[in-house]
C-alpha cells in the first residue's frame, strides 16, 4: 500500500530578551548555576509575576511578520505539573488565547516549487529550569538560571508531508527568527528547538492517523532522521497488523530510534486555567502599528528583492539570504565591486567552502567583506588573475593582510605585458615540437596543455585572456 | 455531578496532596456541592457575555526589559535542604 506522512512541528524559540518573561534576573546562557535565578523563577510564597514589555513586543513581531493576527487581548494560563525544573508546580503558559493566531510562510520545495504551511497559533510561555542526572549520589542536581527563560511556542498546522518539507519550514522558521532578532535561534544552547507530531495514512484517506509526538529535535538533521525513523516504524507496525497507540515518545540520536516515554493513558492532566496572577495582556493598534515599523525586510522579500535587482537565479537569491548575516554580507561586497554574479560566485563559493571546512559563522570569518571586494576589485581591473585571486584568497583567509598587500608581497601581480608572454610562449613551442605537431594536425584540446606549461613557467601570472590569444596566434 | 471516591483521590494525587480514605466521602461531598453550583450558574444563559479571565476590569502593565535581580543565591541556598557545585538537590527524577 501507498502511505502518506503527515507531519505537524511544534517549535519553542528562546526569546532575546535580556531579562526573564516574568522577573528582573538576567537571561544570559552559560551563568554559574543558580546565579541567575530569582525570587520569582524559584517560586518562592508571595512573588508575583510582572511581564516582561519585549517579550510580548517580540511576539507580536513575530505574528506579522507571518501575517498572522496579533490578539488584541491574550490571557496567561497556568499548566499545572509536578516536576523540580519548575518549582512553582506549574508553568505560566497560553492556552485558549494566544497572543499569535493564525498564520503562515512559504517554505521552498527541492523541485524549488513552494508550499505554504499554515501556523495555527504562537503563543508565550516560561522555559523550565534544567536537570542533571550524573554524579549527585542517586540524586538530581537542579538549575534554575533557564526558568523563566521567555519562549515563543510555535505551532504548525499538520501540513507537511515529508520529513524534507519538515525541515525545510524549521530551517525557514530558524531563519525567519534570526531576521527578525528575537531569537539567536542557537541550538546548540537550545534556543531553537522542536517536537514534531508524526502520523501515518492510506494515501487518498481524508482522516488522519493516530499520531506519535517525538519530543526532544534539537538539530536540523535530526528532524528528518527522526521522522524517517518514526514514519518507518508506524507503517511496519500497521502492516504488520497493529495500530499505531497516540503517545509521547523521545528521539535518541546516539542510538537512532525513537522510543516510549508515555501513552495517552499516562498523559499529564495538566488541568488549564487562567492564572490569577495576571491580567489579560492587551495590545493596542497604536502598539501594532508602531512594531510594524520595526520590521526587517524579511527573507522572502529579500530574496525576490535579490533575483530581481541583481539578477540571480531563484537558487542563488535563496541561499544568499538565507540568513541576514549571509545577505548583508553579499550586499556590500556587490556594493565594492558593482558585479552581482561575480560576487554571488565568491560568496557561495570559496567562501562558503571556508567556512564550512572550519566550521565558522559568516559573522566570524576572517575575511571581511570589505577584504574580499577589495580582491574582487584586483580582479576586475586585471591585476591579478582567478586563479592567483584564490591564492590570495586563502592568504587573506589565514590572517595575512588585505589583498593589495597581499599581491605586492607574493608578487602576484598578473603579467599584461604582451612580449614576456610571448618570450615564454615560444620557448614553451620550441621544447615541445612533437605537441606542436599534434596540435596543428587537429589535437584541438592540447591547447590546454600549452597554457598550463605557460602558466607554469610564469608562476600563475599570466593574463589567461592574453595567454590564449597569444597562444592561439602562434600556433596557427 | 457528584464525584466518587476515586475522583477524589485522583484530584488530590494531581495536587500531591496526602489525604486519609477516611475523609474522603466528606471530600466528595464538599467538592461536589462546589460543582453543583458551578451547574447552577451554568443554567444562566450568557449568550453574548464576552468570557472573563479575571475579575479586575484592567490589562496586565508590562514591565521594561532591565535587569533588576542581582545574583542571590547563596541566600537563597541556605534553606534548601542539600545542595551542590550550586545546584539544588532533589530526590533522583527522570522520565
Amino acid at each position: 500500500m501507498e502511505w502518506e506522512t503527515v507531519i505537524g512541528l511544534e517549535i519553542h524559540t528562546q526569546l532575546a530578551t535580556k531579562t526573564k518573561i516574568f522577573s528582573g534576573a538576567p537571561t544570559e546562557y552559560g551563568a554559574e548555576p543558580n546565579t541567575q535565578a530569582c525570587a520569582v523563577d524559584l517560586g518562592l510564597p508571595g512573588v508575583l509575576p510582572v511581564l516582561n514589555k519585549e517579550a510580548v513586543s517580540m511576539a507580536a513581531k513575530f505574528g506579522l511578520a507571518i501575517g498572522a493576527k496579533v490578539a488584541s487581548r491574550s490571557v496567561f494560563a497556568r499548566k499545572n505539573y509536578f516536576y523540580p525544573d519548575l518549582p512553582k508546580g506549574y508553568q505560566i503558559s497560553q492556552y485558549e488565547l494566544p497572543i499569535v493566531e493564525k498564520g503562515s510562510i512559504e517554505i521552498e520545495l527541492e523541485d524549488g516549487s513552494t508550499k505554504t504551511i499554515g501556523v495555527t497559533r504562537a503563543h508565550l510561555e516560561e522555559d523550565a529550569g534544567k536537570s542533571l542526572h550524573e554524579d549527585f549520589h542517586g540524586m538530581t542536581g537542579i538549575d534554575l538560571n533557564r526558568a523563566g527563560t521567555p519562549l515563543l511556542e510555535i505551532v504548525s498546522e499538520p501540513d507537511m508531508r515529508s520529513a524534507k518539507e519538515a525541515v525545510a519550514y524549521m530551517k525557514k522558521m530558524h531563519s525567519l527568527v534570526r531576521y527578525l532578532g528575537i531569537s539567536d535561534g542557537n541550538m546548540q544552547e537550545g534556543s531553537f528547538r522542536c517536537d514534531a507530531n508524526v502520523s501515518v495514512r492510506p494515501k487518498g484517506q481524508k482522516e488522519f492517523g493516530t499520531r506519535a509526538e517525538l519530543k526532544n529535535i534539537n538539530s536540523f538533521r535530526f528532524v528528518e532522521r527522526a521522522i524517517n525513523f518514526e514514519v518507518e516504524r508506524q507503517i511496519d507496525l500497521i502492516e504488520s497488523g497493529g495500530k499505531v497507540m497516540q503517545e509521547t515518545r523521545l528521539y535518541d540520536a546516539n542510538k537512532h530510534e525513537t522510543r516510549s516515554m508515555r501513552s495517552k493513558e499516562e498523559a499529564m492532566d495538566y488541568r488549564y486555567f487562567p492564572d490569577p496572577d495576571l491580567l489579560p495582556v492587551e495590545v493596542h493598534a497604536e502598539d501594532i502599528e508602531r512594531i510594524r515599523k520595526t520590521l526587517p525586510e524579511l527573507p522572502d522579500e529579500k530574496k525576490h528583492r535579490f533575483a530581481k535587482d541583481y539578477g540571480l537565479s531563484t537558487y542563488d537569491a535563496s541561499v544568499l539570504t538565507a540568513s541576514r548575516e549571509i545577505a548583508d554580507y553579499y550586499e556590500s561586497v556587490v556594493k565594492q565591486t558593482g558585479d552581482a554574479k561575480l560576487s554571488a560566485n565568491w560568496v557561495m563559493g570559496d567562501l562558503s567552502a571556508m567556512l564550512n571546512r572550519d566550521n565558522k559563522d559568516i559573522a566570524d570569518s576572517p575575511v571581511s567583506a570589505d577584504m574580499l571586494g577589495g580582491m574582487l576589485k584586483r580582479m576586475q581591473d586585471n591585476t591579478i588573475s582567478g586563479k592567483i585571486a584564490k591564492e590570495v584568497f586563502e592568504a587573506m583567509w589565514n590572517g595575512e593582510g588585505a589583498a593589495d598587500a597581499i599581491i605586492d608581497k607574493k608578487g602576484l601581480k598578473q603579467i599584461t605585458d604582451t612580449s614576456a608572454i610571448e618570450a615564454e610562449i615560444d620557448k614553451v613551442i620550441a621544447e615541445n615540437p612533437g605537441q606542436v605537431e599534434q596540435y596543428k594536425a587537429g589535437k584541438d584540446k592540447l591547447i590546454g596543455f600549452f597554457v598550463g606549461q605557460v602558466m607554469k613557467a610564469m608562476g600563475g601570472k599570466a593574463n589567461p585572456g592574453q595567454l590564449n590569444e597569444l597562444l592561439k596566434k602562434k600556433l596557427s | 455531578m457528584a464525584l466518587n471516591s476515586d475522583e477524589v483521590r485522583k484530584i488530590a494525587h494531581l495536587a500531591r496532596l496526602a489525604i486519609n480514605d477516611a475523609d474522603i466521602p466528606e471530600y466528595a461531598r464538599n467538592l461536589s456541592n462546589i460543582l453543583g453550583l458551578v451547574e447552577q450558574m451554568s443554567a444562566i444563559n450568557t449568550q453574548g457575555v464576552a468570557p472573563m479571565a479575571h475579575p479586575l476590569d484592567v490589562s496586565q502593565r508590562l514591565r521594561e526589559d532591565q535587569v533588576s535581580e542581582s545574583n542571590q543565591r547563596e541566600h537563597f541556598q541556605q534553606i534548601a535542604p542539600q545542595v551542590e557545585a550550586g545546584l539544588y538537590l532533589v530526590p533522583k527524577v527522570i522520565e
